[in-house]
């Protein structure tokens, strides 16, 4: 699995720079070359380095220590090796005082350097597994884990990581898909609650009847079957944050009780007498425009002001088509990872497939694309072919004109109803090929009252 | 019709050349053409006392005939590349030209007796190990395959004049390039 990592080569010298790329490539890596620190710079911005290999003595007024502090500061997890023809002790200590990993002296033992890379590999494919294994186990996500290049998106990490530390409520909107609950979580884990729980309700999913007691606990005895007393998720919450997605669809009895527990903080089980106080901030999220809504009358104004303090709008993929290269690279080199698949790259025909495709259900349709493409894929590269199934789900597919009189309501219905008989009823797979998430389709098969 | 070219610098007996020839014919199975090339003294580095490889794979790229597939030379000069303290060869990776050396592949480099044998099968090895970079193939993981990294003579030892079968089927999948 060494050929995933990306290698740069930074030297003046363009021989010695070719000529330690060339080795390297003979050894399986990607590699690419700089010729000054500057344009090292530059495409350390651009791509995911692992490991650079950093001549020291370069001219323009950017040596290799210099590069390597720049390089540190936008990728601190990177390896950095200096290389120098002109070794000294005092330049040695100060390049691995400032970082360096290795410092070595040219020309170099081709077996020094073999076993160098080797064994940088063997700790970062270490350190991959251990955080891929851990963000299994908690799915935490920082700032770093949103992969954009995109500026508003940028503007929307910035107001995360200002806002993370307050109480106020904020309201995430986006289509699905957009990755509402990535952005809960990256609010949550950059601010004073980190250590504390995150919990995420989908209100969408549960009837009116189950999400109160859901949302609030029980006291024994409350309804049938309430055997004993059970704590709610804002109990469950307390001192950390209540992630509500689909916020949008709760009835206008639970915009009530939301509205109490948003204003005093406290609030009372099913069945219970007694009043809970908890310290939770309530991060809330909705696909739909609550705003138009609260001006139809489905949705309380009071209770719409009370989360809307701080609002985040997510543009859709559609909108920030620049990220689709980076997103199609980021899932490729994860799912290739996760699926035991030896798939290293994705040509350019393919990205420009993507970048035209309007994506309907967001970066998670991407995602599930590139997985798709990965499962399918005979040799070690996404070509065009491999998102073939693309062009059926857009216009360039058989041509299909629906009933004439059908709104777009009732296409919709249609549409799920033959996708869950499709999967037998399965609601995640059914969500996969609808690119929407699981609580939108239950929202939908709620709505329009479709029998599973 | 595309051949491989085999291509001896004058200081190569004509008996390692056609060992070299032979071999790439019989493991490939193109047509293999011989050829000889000027001595590599241009590129030779005074101060190194070795000879510069990256310039060698440039006057092969200037050299290489129309009907060539691919270009693999034979030297028994040491080289270098400036950023390593030797190589045993150097290919364009999936490229068209690729050279050896012998220098090192023979036991007097190290102080011990000419030893023919050993020089053959070690040769067969590199010989293949370039080869395999011109048709695509990386360093191979499995230690017995002709291409996994060696960087001492040991380790060329203890490759086999073969590649594994994984490495086999994806040449088989590449190689068609000739065709």
């Amino acid at each position: 699995m060494k050929n995933r990592w990306q290698i740069l080569v930074v030297d003046d010298e363009e021989v010695m720079c070719e000529s330690l790329a060339a080795w390297l490539r003979e050894d399986g890596y990607l590699v690419d070359t700089a010729a000054s620190g500057h344009e090292a710079i530059d495409k350390t911005r651009q791509r995911d380095y692992a490991i650079y290999f950093v001549d020291l003595k370069m001219p323009g007024g950017m040596d290799g220590i210099e590069t390597m502090m720049q390089i540190r500061r936008t990728r601190p997890e990177a390896s950095i090796i200096i290389i120098t023809a002109y070794a000294t002790v005092d330049t040695a200590i100060t390049a691995m005082k400032e970082g360096a990993q290795e410092y070595i002296v040219k020309p170099c033992n081709p077996e020094e350097i073999s076993l160098l890379v080797s064994r940088i590999v063997k700790v970062k494919n270490l350190q991959r597994e251990n955080t891929i294994l851990r963000k299994k186990l908690s799915r935490q996500y920082v700032v770093q884990d949103i992969v954009t290049k995109n500026a508003r998106m940028h503007d929307i990490l910035a107001l995360c990581q200002e806002v993370a530390s307050l109480r106020s409520t904020v309201l995430i909107q986006g289509e699905s898909g957009t990755g509402k609950e990535m952005i809960a979580r990256v609010i949550h884990n950059c601010g004073d609650r980190a250590q504390k729980p995150m919990v995420s309700v989908s209100c969408a999913s549960l009837a009116e009847t189950l999400l109160e007691p859901e949302l609030f606990g029980y006291e024994r005895g409350a309804f049938t079957g309430a055997g004993e007393q059970k704590r709610g998720k804002f109990e469950l919450a307390d001192g950390g944050t209540i992630f509500l997605d689909e916020i949008g669809d709760i009835s206008a009895k639970l915009q009530v009780d939301l509205l109490r527990v948003l204003q005093e903080r406290s609030f009372y089980r099913v069945g219970g007498s007694q009043e809970v106080r908890v310290d939770v901030r309530v991060i809330a999220a909705t696909h739909v425009n609550l705003q138009q809504a609260v001006s139809e009358g489905k949705f309380r104004e009071d209770l719409y002001y009370r989360l809307n303090v701080i609002e985040i709008r997510i543009p859709p993929l559609r909108e920030r088509r620049e990220d689709v290269p980076l997103l199609a690279r980021h899932f490729l080199e994860r799912l290739s990872h996760e699926l035991g698949k030896d798939v290293r790259d994705i040509s350019e025909g393919a990205l420009k497939l993507l970048m035209d495709y309007n994506w309907p259900g967001n970066v998670r349709e991407l995602e599930n694309s590139i997985e798709r493409a990965i499962v399918t894929c005979k040799n070690h590269e996404l070509t065009e072919d491999s998102f073939a199934f693309l062009a059926m789900n857009g216009s360039a597919g058989r041509v299909w004109t629906p009933p004439a009189g059908m709104s777009l309501s009732e296409m919709e219905k249609v549409l799920i109803i033959s996708t869950l008989q499709r999967t037998n009823g399965n609601i995640k797979e059914s969500a996969g090929i609808l690119g929407i998430d699981r609580s939108t389709l239950y929202e939908k098969i709620k709505r329009y009252e479709i029998s599973r | 019709m595309k051949y491989l070219y085999v291509a001896a610098a004058p200081e190569v007996s004509l008996e390692d050349h056609r060992m070299v020839s032979g071999l790439m014919m019989s493991e490939f199975g193109f047509p293999v053409r011989e050829m000889a090339i000027p001595a590599i003294d241009f590129a030779y580095d005074a101060a190194r006392r070795q000879y510069n490889s990256v310039p060698v794979l440039e006057m092969l790229a200037r050299l290489f005939p129309d009907d060539t597939g691919k270009l693999l030379a034979v030297t028994d000069r040491d080289l270098f590349v400036p950023v390593l303290t030797f190589v045993y060869g150097q290919a364009q990776l999936n490229g068209r030209v690729a050279v050896f050396s012998l220098a090192r592949l023979r036991q007097e480099f190290y102080g011990f007796a000419p030893d023919r044998e050993v020089l053959v099968e070690r040769a067969a090895k590199e010989a293949l190990h370039e080869a395999g970079h011109l048709f695509g193939l990386v360093h191979c993981a499995e230690r017995t395959c002709a291409m996994s990294l060696a960087t001492n003579v040991r380790q060329i030892d203890s490759k086999q004049a073969a590649f594994c079968a994984p490495c086999r089927a994806r040449l088989t999948r590449t190689k068609g390039v000739l065709a």
